[in-house]
């Protein structure tokens, strides 16, 4: 409790170093949190193509429907697929209308006419995919192939390279964090080297100095992990519908409630470590010299 | 209580804080250390409470080996030994009260508890008025007498006063050394450093004059020797005991074994009468010593 008074105290009587402590590290958090979601939601994306091994086949106009029925039965047939879907051209209208309802001028361009018939096949395993794009492509009654082999392939490089930015960017922070904080909190420790001198003595341990420095530095961690995981919360919200509307299909919102207070938690913990780590290697300085 | 023996400390420029000095003091001495600026006093106190650590030599303080403490003990043995540091060293940001209670604080007393005996000490020390007051709102002597209720409040074995009148006029340097006179009289040792000799001519207690970092005179006051006087004659009592005394000796002891109970213990009117007289006797010798060794310091 007199630690805490104590820190509180010399909080107080230097609040412009305080606020630069506290944006700093609300910053780094900021930015942790940002990339901690971004990096969840592609997670999410790559979960959910994944989870769907799937190939669509489009077939020509002039495709009997014999015989799709029979490539379908073949299809069906092979122990690799879990399930063929046939989408008509009526059906791939409705799909369409459906996906585009808000822009009539699209609707009005399009008629079943010019939608292929498809059929979507998912298979038990991922690899497989190739392998039934590749005899699908053989027949002839097949315009086109798409597969999400390509568009997994592609997300996951793009969630490794978000990844490694977001941990770049993140380390660099919390390294420019530790050094203001540690320059902030040695200023405060020069202020106050004559009260340390005193302190020391008439008998105080190096551990009654530096309670009150640490306490200081995971104060500014905690509120800067709060500050920035706040902020990182209200610009999910506000981009929240936009991104919906475009990871149509894909379940990543609404973000659960358990990841982002865990995520809450894990700042507060690494903003603990921060602000105590780098209020202890201030004081160090100091009184090494002793 | 404090023994220093052979302590030199040379500094980096290569000169020397003190040289080779041996000192000691007994439990409830009252010393007073003189010398110009620079003769070694201040630095005699940091070797004592390890602020330094002597080139050669063995510093004992309360039984402490200073030199030879381990780098945590140190802050056990600070707390045993209240200074008045001659710069004062009172935080600038902190009430009276504040700084009073952050031995305590240090030492983990309670919060209230901390609180009640600071408001003793500052009582004690006569600024009970000033405890809401910050250091820069008091007069030279307030301060003073604050940096002393710090010292003091651990109830130390020891205190080490550096200058505590460097500052103050004739009158408020008078009542800090009566101050530490009274802390002495209760049973702590006081160690002062002083170069204000109409202060240590007027106390006439033992003076320890230091010049360029050596001892050139240690002078018992009149006190020390009326007490060494004292133990001699006990001394010379034991060896050579008189008749009268010897035989009042065992009357008092058989008193003793007829009456275990002290409270049933009477003394008669005359022998009261006569112990009186003689406490009177001494009262009066002592002064006379003390006035005659004044006199002589003046002449001096």
């Amino acid at each position: 409790m007199k630690f805490l008074r104590t820190t509180w105290r010399n909080i107080r009587r230097s609040p412009y170093q305080a606020i630069a402590a506290v944006f700093i590290m609300s910053l780094t958090f900021l930015a942790f949190s940002l990339f901690a979601m971004i990096i969840f939601g592609s997670s999410r994306i790559v979960d959910y193509f994944e989870s769907k091994p799937q190939v669509t086949a489009f077939f020509r106009d002039e495709a009997k429907q014999e015989d799709i029925n029979s490539l379908q039965k073949s299809l069906n047939d092979s122990n690799l697929i879990s399930s063929v879907k046939f989408v008509s051209k009526e059906e791939a209208l409705k799909i369409y209308t459906e996906q585009n309802k808000n822009d009539p001028l699209l609707l009005d361009l399009v008629t079943a006419d010019i939608l292929p018939a498809s059929l979507e096949i998912a298979t038990y395993n991922i690899e497989d995919l190739s392998l039934v794009s590749d005899t699908l492509k053989e027949s002839e009654i097949v315009q086109e192939v798409v597969f999400q082999k390509d568009v997994v392939a592609t997300l996951t490089s793009w969630t490794a390279a978000i990844r490694g930015i977001g941990f770049f960017i993140v380390t660099v922070l919390a390294l420019i964090s530790i050094f203001i904080m540690v320059t902030i909190i040695g200023i405060k420790v020069s202020q106050k080297k004559e009260d340390i001198e005193t302190m020391k003595l008439i008998g105080a341990g190096n551990w009654y100095i530096r309670w009150p420095f640490i306490l200081e530095g995971m104060f500014y961690g905690i509120l800067g992990s709060l500050i920035g995981w706040v902020i990182s919360m209200g610009i999910l919200f506000w981009t929240t519908p936009y991104l919906s509307s475009f990871l149509r299909g894909i379940p990543v919102f609404p973000i659960s409630l358990v990841f982002l207070l865990g995520l809450l938690g894990l700042q507060v913990l690494l903003a603990v470590l921060l602000g105590s780590f780098s209020s202890y290697v201030a004081v160090l300085r100091y009184l090494r010299k002793r | 209580m404090i023994s220093l023996e052979n302590v030199s400390k040379k500094f980096g420029t290569g000169t020397y804080g003190v040289s080779d000095i041996t000192l000691a003091i007994d439990k409830g001495e009252f010393v007073f250390l003189v010398g110009p600026t620079g003769s070694g006093k201040t630095t005699i106190f940091r070797l004592l409470i390890r602020e330094y650590l002597p080139t050669q030599g063995t510093i004992i303080v309360n039984s402490w080996d200073v030199v030879k403490l381990p780098g945590k003990k140190v802050a056990d043995l600070r707390k045993k030994i209240g200074v008045v540091f001659q710069d004062l060293k009172l935080l600038s940001d902190r009430t009276i009260l504040e700084n009073t209670t952050l031995p305590l604080d240090i030492a983990g007393v309670k919060p209230n508890e901390a609180i009640r005996k600071a408001k003793e000490t500052l009582e004690r020390v006569g600024i009970s008025e000033h405890i809401n007051k910050f250091p820069v709102q008091l007069s030279g002597g307030e301060v003073q007498r604050a940096a002393v209720a710090r010292a003091l409040i651990l109830s130390p074995d020891i205190i080490l006063a550096d200058e505590p009148t460097g500052n103050l006029d004739e009158e408020s340097s008078w009542e800090i050394v009566k101050l530490l006179s009274e802390i002495n009289e209760a049973g702590t040792t006081v160690v002062m450093a002083t170069h204000n000799r109409e202060v240590v001519k007027k106390m006439d207690r033992r003076m320890v004059e230091l010049s360029l970092g050596t001892i050139v005179n240690d002078k018992k006051g009149s006190k020390e020797k009326t007490k060494e006087n004292g133990k001699k004659d006990e001394e010379e009592e034991e060896k050579n005991p008189p008749a009268e005394k010897s035989d009042k000796k065992t009357e008092d002891k058989e008193n003793k074994k007829e009456s275990p109970h002290p409270a049933s213990v009477t003394q008669s009117g005359d022998e009261k009468k006569n112990e009186d007289s003689k406490k009177t006797e001494k009262e009066e010798d002592g002064k006379k010593i003390r006035t005659d060794d004044f006199e002589k310091a003046l002449k001096e």
